[in-house]
């Protein structure tokens, strides 16, 4: 209740109260309201972006005050940004949202084991690269000494909630992260032609090292050094998307400040959310007057790994992927970004790929950050919802964000599929792969002759 | 906490708890549809999932004697679903089923919340589609275009809603359920022409036959911007007297396309340009290029200063995009706007414009024109800022004003848009007292209590008797 009275909108009065200038330029038209999930799943006005946007107005103007019936709709969406595709006048609902889940944190505190666990992870662990790595070690250790077939073959799994017993059932073989394997700086194959940094991720280093590894493969490849600023944090979106500002602010320094210190052309990003936040940063930090210059240099520097490789050109993959693939839309890489061509085109590249283009590829999984964690029910719903529109008769199934991964790996277990959930990367990375060890067994034969 | 409502019960007794919305909150977001000018939360909203459903919620509020409005999606634009007078809500979105498909006899089958875009998307496969196409058709629903017996763009040539729909089955006000119409020119009344467009005044439709057509075999678009506005609106004209008949035949003026292009939908509109047409003609492969080059030469000859033909389907739809959104697009370049829905003869558009230009220019707020320039129906879009004291008022005025151009020039004051709450009054610019009468006493014959969407459509007072009673001036 601290915070200074200039910040104050009507019922908002903390710091960064949704932009009047964003909610006014919504019309009321309800064009958005078929590209909600939640909307769709619910069909009630307040879950649909225009409700949203007009309750959050609503308090800014006094009539309403930040209660329970406010908090439940803001915190129902899933920031998947889809309306900020349809609308024709340019709301920027997911701005908004944000906003107004930070004025609710500060209005109506989390309690009890909801409060605990947003400590412990959000502010205990994620902004901690140290500590995720104990955390990944654990998990590591959970999933090779036996003890995950051991739990699983007792039954003791099933006292967890179901939807995080369906999540550790779908863990990923946990790889080591590249901030540990990998030195800060490795270099490019062949002379330079650039050099750009890697944000590794929280999550993404932890879980999907792998895939960071193949990143890195990717980009020296292509001649580029790739340095992994040591001083690099989480992005902050999850803190962000769960109201936790200034949290999420904080991560926003600590990242301008390593990254614009490794020097780079370019910031890749290989994680939607990841790739949104930071793009998003000096909007963050608008009322910084240290950072939000540092943060616009530091945004334009940011893209995501396919807009990159597309923009600046790259070595077509001549490897043979033979395999039915078809492509999902990040929310934070289609609607957040604008990013959907380049994914596709490096997909359809590669040579053996047979192309499937799925329908409603761009309509939210329900992973959403922690929303899975979070919202579990709508979640299920929602990821019900999107595997109707997964083809059946795909090998891989390729995209750009690890929580959607995680998240369509649960929804193929649950409803029977077969498919393999893999980064847009990782197919690039295994064709290049195949292509180098084509030309090593030719030189072979070669010699052999 | 307040204490429940007590309908609230016997709502959900009906529907479940899970379909009946009562909380501050979450009434708030049903307190305006697309029209904001006016606003309240409604007492309830409920819910339905079934004909029965929304037959057992009418009866009930029928014999408590409880008001209520039917909804589809909210996105009409002259305040239909706003419940004035904390009317119950029946939201019809749950009943979103496509029902029934006869490819033989060209018809379909779907529920009142049914989205009317889906409706082609589910043909398209087979090259079929539904022509009514609302420029709000990605969220509106059946049901509300039936209500308010939309139009839309390719309303030129083939008609509105009315045109399309088949059969209606309806919950009457006291909750019982009648079948109207089902097969082609029945004997009788037409009762189903009195249901559409009866803005939910007689009766909740909860199954909606209508007809799909086959697609055109061709289908070509033309963009031609204008200096003057008068030149546009001539070659309207003469595109018409040249016996042409297009699918669609659209125009936007300079501030329109400001918005526009400011929108998510940009095109590209060369700036200075001081009107476009959007052309488009269907049918028969053959003939198509005939027309599309008699219509480039009639623009020629109206000092056309840049026409093209889309060169791919891509483009085509990134032109109907720009369009479609240009009511929307105008938040991008206003905080709010109010979009009036004149008609007028065709003939008389360039002095209509320019009586429109002088309102603007007196008022001092920005009108941005849209129009359905075909069929002479104009989308003045007012810009006003609500935020400014008095600007909403001043802007409800100006497009009183424009409803009296319109009314004026031998034309109406709704084309498509519905009379809602915001043309009440100006139903007065084209009816007698003794023709608001007789439509009142229709309204009695389905809705004798007036709960069905009550303070809608007719002026207040509504009836000649008490209007000659009442002391104070009307206008």
């Amino acid at each position: 209740m601290s915070a200074p009275v200039s910040h104050a909108k009507g019922n908002y009065r903390w710091e960064d109260p949704p932009d009047e200038e964003k909610y006014s330029a919504c019309v009321h038209c309800g064009l958005c309201l078929e590209s909600c999930p939640t909307y769709l799943e619910t069909g009630h006005e307040q879950q649909s972006p225009r409700g949203r946007v007009h309750l959050i107005k609503s308090v800014a103007e006094g009539k309403l005050s930040i209660s329970a019936g406010f908090e439940n709709p803001v915190f129902t969406c899933l920031d998947c940004r889809a309306c900020e595709t349809a609308c024709p006048s340019g709301v920027q609902v997911g701005s908004l949202i944000e906003a107004a889940r930070g004025q609710i944190r500060k209005a109506i505190p989390l309690t009890g084991w909801k409060a605990f666990l947003h400590s412990f992870f959000l502010r205990g662990v994620f902004p901690h690269p140290s500590r995720l790595h104990v955390l990944g070690k654990l998990m590591k250790v959970y999933q090779k000494s036996g003890l995950q077939s051991f739990l699983r073959k007792t039954g003791l799994l099933n006292l967890l909630p179901r939807h995080l017993r369906e999540m550790e059932r779908v863990l990923p073989a946990v790889s080591d992260p590249v901030m540990k394997t990998h030195p800060e700086v490795i270099p490019a194959e062949g002379s330079a032609r650039g050099r750009v940094a890697l944000l590794a991720g929280c999550v993404m280093d932890v879980m999907f090292g792998e895939i960071n590894a193949a990143t890195i493969r990717v980009l020296t490849r292509n001649g580029y050094d790739v340095v992994v600023p040591r001083g690099q944090r989480c992005c902050g979106a999850l803190h962000i998307h769960a109201g936790d500002r200034e949290q999420g602010k904080a991560l926003a320094r600590q990242n301008i400040d390593a990254f614009l210190a490794a020097d780079v052309e370019s910031v890749v990003v290989n994680a939607a959310g990841c790739g949104c936040a930071l793009k998003e940063y000096p909007e963050l930090l608008h009322n910084d007057p240290e950072y939000h210059d540092k943060a616009v240099r530091f945004a334009e520097k940011v893209e995501d790994i396919s807009q990159f490789l597309v923009a600046r050109g790259y070595q077509k993959p001549r490897g043979r992927v033979e395999a039915r693939v078809a492509y999902h839309d990040a929310c934070h890489l289609a609607h957040g970004q604008g990013v959907r061509s380049e994914p596709r085109q490096l997909l359809r590249e590669i040579p053996g790929v047979e192309w499937i283009e799925m329908e409603l590829a761009d309509r939210c999984c329900g992973s959403a950050g922690i929303y899975n964690l979070t919202n579990p029910e709508m979640a299920g719903k929602i990821l019900d919802e999107k595997m109707k529109a997964v083809p059946d008769q795909i090998d891989l199934l390729a995209m750009g964000n690890p929580g959607c991964m995680l998240q369509l790996m649960m929804g193929a277990r649950k409803h029977g599929r077969t498919a393999a959930i893999v980064h847009t990367v990782q197919l690039l990375d295994w064709s290049y792969e195949r292509e180098a060890r084509q030309a090593a067994g030719q030189s072979e034969a070669e010699k052999g002759e | 906490m307040p204490a429940i409502d007590p309908i609230v019960h016997e709502l959900a007794r009906i529907v479940g708890a899970d379909s009946v919305l009562y909380q501050r909150e979450d009434l708030a977001a049903y307190e305006c549809d697309g029209y904001t000018v006016h606003k309240h939360p409604p007492r309830a909203v409920v819910f339905p999932s079934c004909t029965d459903e929304v037959a057992a919620v009418v009866k009930y509020l029928h014999d408590q004697n409880i008001p209520f409005i039917p909804r589809g999606a909210g996105t009409g634009l002259s305040g239909g679903a706003v419940p004035l007078g904390g009317e119950v809500i029946i939201s019809l979105v749950k009943m979103k089923r496509l029902l029934h498909v006869d490819y033989e006899n060209r018809l379909a089958v779907v529920e009142p919340g049914f989205v009317n875009l889906k409706l082609t998307n589910s043909v398209a496969g087979k090259g079929y589609y539904y022509a009514p196409d609302p420029s709000s058709q990605y969220a509106c629903t059946i049901g509300g275009n039936v209500g308010e017996n939309a139009g839309g763009a390719h309303c030129l040539k083939y008609g509105v809603t009315t045109n399309h729909v088949l059969g209606l089955e309806v919950v009457l006000a006291n909750g019982e359920i009648a079948e109207i119409g089902g097969v082609p020119d029945a004997p009788g009344y037409d009762l189903m022409g009195l249901l559409t467009g009866s803005e939910g005044t007689l009766g909740i439709v909860t199954r909606i036959t209508v007809r799909i057509l086959k697609n055109p075999e061709g289908k070509k678009t033309v963009l031609a911007y204008f200096d003057s506005v008068e030149e546009a609106s001539q070659a309207v004209s003469d595109i018409v007297a040249a016996g042409i008949m297009p699918a669609a035949l659209e125009m936007m003026d300079k501030t329109a396309i400001e918005g526009v292009e400011a929108g998510t939908y940009p095109v590209g509109h060369p700036k200075g340009v001081e009107a476009v047409l959007l052309i488009e003609v269907d049918g028969i492969a053959a003939g198509i290029d005939d027309q599309i080059a008699k219509i480039v030469s009639v623009c020629q000859g109206r000092k056309v200063s840049e026409v093209k033909v889309a060169a791919t389907e891509e483009e085509r739809a990134r032109w109907w995009a720009n369009r479609k959104t240009a009511f929307p697009a105008m938040g991008s370049i206003s905080p709010d706007y109010l979009v009036q829905d004149g008609v007028i003869p065709r003939s008389r558009l360039p002095e209509v414009l320019e009586k429109i230009r002088q309102i603007s220019e007196r008022s001092g707020l920005r009108i941005a024109n849209v129009f359905h320039a075909g069929d002479g129906n104009l989308h003045p879009l007012i810009l006003f800022d609500a935020r400014i004291p008095g600007e909403t008022e001043l802007a409800v005025r100006v497009g009183s004003e424009v409803l009296k151009v319109c009314a004026d020039a031998g034309g109406s004051i709704t084309g498509e848009h519905g009379v809602g709450i915001e043309k009440k009054e100006e139903m007065r610019y084209v009816f007698t007292d003794d023709e608001l009468e007789a439509q009142l006493q229709i309204r009695d014959v389905f809705n004798p209590r007036n709960l069905l969407n009550p303070d809608k459509m007719f002026p207040k007072p509504g009836r000649c008797a008490e209007m000659r009673a009442a002391p104070v001036e009307i206008r």
